[in-house]
């Protein structure tokens, strides 16, 4: 480090190195990461820091600062290999900012034509905007894969000021079952029974230790996390709107929420939701998920979350709510096993049902025959013109009703 | 450990793959890049991955190689500033209360600041970790940070950035040296950005062939060059399939003491059936691979390693 800093080299060399990192610091963020401007003035300072020889090591200083996500590793990685593509650009740079690489110098000056090239794009890169090769993660060639997977854009209508209120309302009446968690922390509570030594003992203090009244907490009481996975398949088409704005109202109230939407494939949409504006939200959402109204591989999809997200988001006691009619296209077989590992990596399993209203329903139902043996409850909705019927529908306190194993011993008379 | 002169931070990424392979510890490039960064930046690290892929024997062995005292916190649901930053006496405070009363003295205060002094004060796992020396700033663990909840997370924010505490009754106690930090998370849930940016961030990920043979080496020096060799070719095979936990490298090395114990010399599809549950933790996993898996897995491995 110190070397560097003696050589008057340094101020305009330094000023490249540090164009060259801002713009690729763009690149990343127009890819989609987070970088924010703090990042970018620490890969500055790693950088220099670093004093790398390697495009290797140079890779990995860069990584160590920008990437805080393991998704965004990919990104990250297809990102470094277009921007620093020309490689003499990499070894040029090190070259000029690092102690250690006296080498590579030597090799550029014997291939002079190449040097000639790379400094044009050195120069190129540096005098204007940020380069072209902005990483597009191709997505469409992945998404060939089945023919019976639809994907569909969606374009949902906007939400009435009148609709937003009544979302508002009808989400801060939602009370749903076994809600409340006792945690192990504490507040000062004059009926509390436990003793609260630190406050007796300030408090004694003020008497000059005269005095020493007893003083009490209780436990806090929190929300559990909730998780929400909602079908999205094409027999559930009609209720996606409702359902998105029940997730978006659910996140803006609450503090952990996580959600879900699947059809044919699993897509995460708890950064989305947490937008504050519904519109923009929605919007979001429809970019980011794929497989609008099209098939449902329930089974896939749940395994699918139990491998990769049940051990990330179903810590600290979480109520998933599973929003689903049950009818699943593929073969039912590993539907049951997903089920009960579902059920058993979480507190509570609570299965909403918009088709159970309708007459008829159980003759088709393999799915939600695999299902039913592992809920917790198992409610229908009556009425999902609006949110409102929702809430309702979670909102009522436990009943006999919604044992799932009434409504098994239904379906097991009627098949026979 | 207490003996050992505390040695300087390492002077280049080199310097610090060999500081951790002095200690046994196999790191690749990139982790040593950015654990060298975090010692010249000053700066927490932050580790996530897998459970067993090695990310609590980082912190003990940076401990052990530069000298250091190692400070753990392991950390839970509900873990509060009581038993993470300090906590009173409160039996000692009530007999120096009375004590002050038995001598007649009753200026109040005198009495508090005689009550809330350091006397009384219990230095828990970061409070300690804030009293280093210079030259010799303890590695402080920050264990799977994803148990405690969001609250205490937050509170970390203020300890990560000044490397100070604030006690009301006394005030702000401040490091002299910042203690190198080290965070380590299972992903059971997502850490908030605002607490990741302050760090640097890597994913330790599973070991490549070559470098989990070279830990099986060091690790586990009595077993026989074959046996490790297909050891550690059927773990690598293990972690492609589509199984819902795949085994680290902690579980690699048990497995590599397990055999050793049993006086194996090479695998064979009835030992591996034996002792799979060293390897694999969930009988899903235990069930399909016993169920034909095994002994495909195993051919593969003889084959590839007769023709290596």
């Amino acid at each position: 480090m110190k070397r560097y800093q003696s050589t008057p080299a340094v101020a305009s060399s330094e000023g490249r190195l540090a164009d060259n990192i801002i713009y690729f610091a763009r690149t990343l963020r127009k890819a989609g990461m987070r970088v924010g401007p703090a990042a970018v003035k620490d890969a500055i300072e790693a950088v220099l820091t670093a004093g790398i020889g390697t495009r290797d090591d140079f890779y990995w200083t860069l990584h160590a600062v920008l990437v805080n996500r393991r998704e965004d590793h990919a990104t990250f990685d297809e990102a470094f290999r277009l921007y620093w593509r020309s490689r003499e650009l990499v070894e040029k740079m090190l070259a000029m900012f690092s102690p250690t690489a006296p080498d590579t110098r030597e090799k550029q000056k014997s291939r002079a034509a190449e040097n000639r090239v790379s400094e044009a794009l050195f120069e190129g890169q540096r005098k204007n905007q940020p380069p072209r090769e902005v990483p597009e993660l191709d997505v469409d060639a992945r998404f060939t894969f089945s023919g019976n997977e639809v994907l569909r854009q969606k374009d949902f209508a906007q939400m009435t000021a009148a609709e937003l209120a009544e979302a508002r309302s009808a989400i801060s009446e939602l009370r749903l079952p076994d809600d409340e968690v006792k945690t192990r922390r504490f507040r000062p509570d004059l009926r509390g029974h436990r003793a609260d030594p630190r406050a007796m003992m300030r408090e004694a203090l003020k008497t000059g230790g005269d005095l020493m009244l007893p003083k009490f907490r209780s436990r806090r009481v929190m929300h559990p996390p909730l998780v929400v996975l909602a079908d999205i398949s094409g027999s559930m088409s009609e209720y996606t709107r409702i359902f998105l704005h029940f997730m978006h109202a659910l996140a803006e109230k609450r503090q952990r929420v996580h959600t879900f939407v699947f059809g044919t494939r699993l897509t995460n949409l708890t950064r989305q939701l947490r937008h504050r504006d519904p519109d923009e939200a929605l919007a979001q959402c429809a970019e980011t998920v794929k497989d609008w109204s099209g098939g449902t591989r329930i089974g896939e999809t749940l395994h699918e979350f139990n491998k990769y997200w049940s051990r990330r988001v179903l810590g600290q006691g979480a109520v998933v709510l599973l929003i689903t009619d049950g009818l699943e296209r593929d073969d039912i077989g590993g539907l049951e096993q997903e089920m009960e590992r579902l059920h058993k990596s979480c507190r509570r399993l609570i299965w909403l049902n918009p088709l159970l209203r309708f007459d008829g329903f159980e003759a088709k139902a393999r799915g939600v025959r695999a299902m039913l043996p592992h809920v917790d409850e198992f409610r229908p909705v009556h009425s999902l013109d609006a949110l409102a019927g929702l809430c309702d529908a979670l909102s009522s306190g436990r009943n006999a009703r919604f044992d799932p194993r009434r409504m098994q011993n239904q379906f097991e008379f009627a098949v026979g | 450990m207490a003996a050992t002169k505390s040695r300087p931070i390492p002077s280049s990424i080199d310097d610090t793959v060999q500081l951790l392979a002095d200690e046994d510890y196999v790191a690749d490039r990139s982790l040593a890049t950015v654990l060298y960064l975090s010692l010249k930046m000053g700066r927490p690290l932050f580790l996530e991955g897998e459970a067993g892929v090695g990310k609590t024997e980082i912190a003990k062995v940076l401990a052990s190689a530069l000298g250091r005292k190692l400070i753990r916190l392991q950390c839970y649901e509900g873990l509060d500033v009581s038993s993470a930053v300090y906590e009173w006496n409160y039996a000692a405070q009530m007999i120096e209360i009375r004590m002050e009363e038995a001598t007649g003295k009753s200026d109040r205060g005198e009495l508090e600041k005689n009550v809330f002094s350091e006397k009384y004060l219990i230095r828990r796992p970061i409070l300690e970790a804030l009293q280093g020396e210079t030259g010799a700033a303890p590695v402080l663990l920050i264990d799977e940070l994803d148990r405690t909840d969001e609250a205490f997370e937050a509170f970390l924010l203020e300890i990560l950035s000044d490397f100070q505490v604030t006690v009301p009754e006394l005030g702000t106690i401040r490091a002299e040296e910042p203690p190198i930090v080290v965070i380590t998370t299972n992903r059971t849930r997502e850490i908030h950005d605002a607490l990741k940016r302050r760090c640097l961030y890597h994913w330790v990920d599973y070991p490549d062939a070559k470098r989990e043979l070279e830990i099986i080496r060091r690790k586990v020096p009595q077993a026989n060059q074959r046996l490790s060799a297909e050891i550690v070719a059927y773990v690598q095979k293990l972690r492609e399939i589509d199984l819902f936990k795949v085994p680290g490298v902690a579980e690699t090395i048990d497995w590599a003491g397990a055999l050793n114990e049993l006086d194996k010399v090479a695998l064979d599809p009835e030992t591996v059936s034996d002792t799979i549950g060293v390897l694999l933790k969930y009988q899903d996993d235990i069930a399909r691979i016993s169920q034909g898996e095994n002994a495909r897995l195993l051919e593969e491995v003889k084959a590839e390693l007769t023709a290596a």
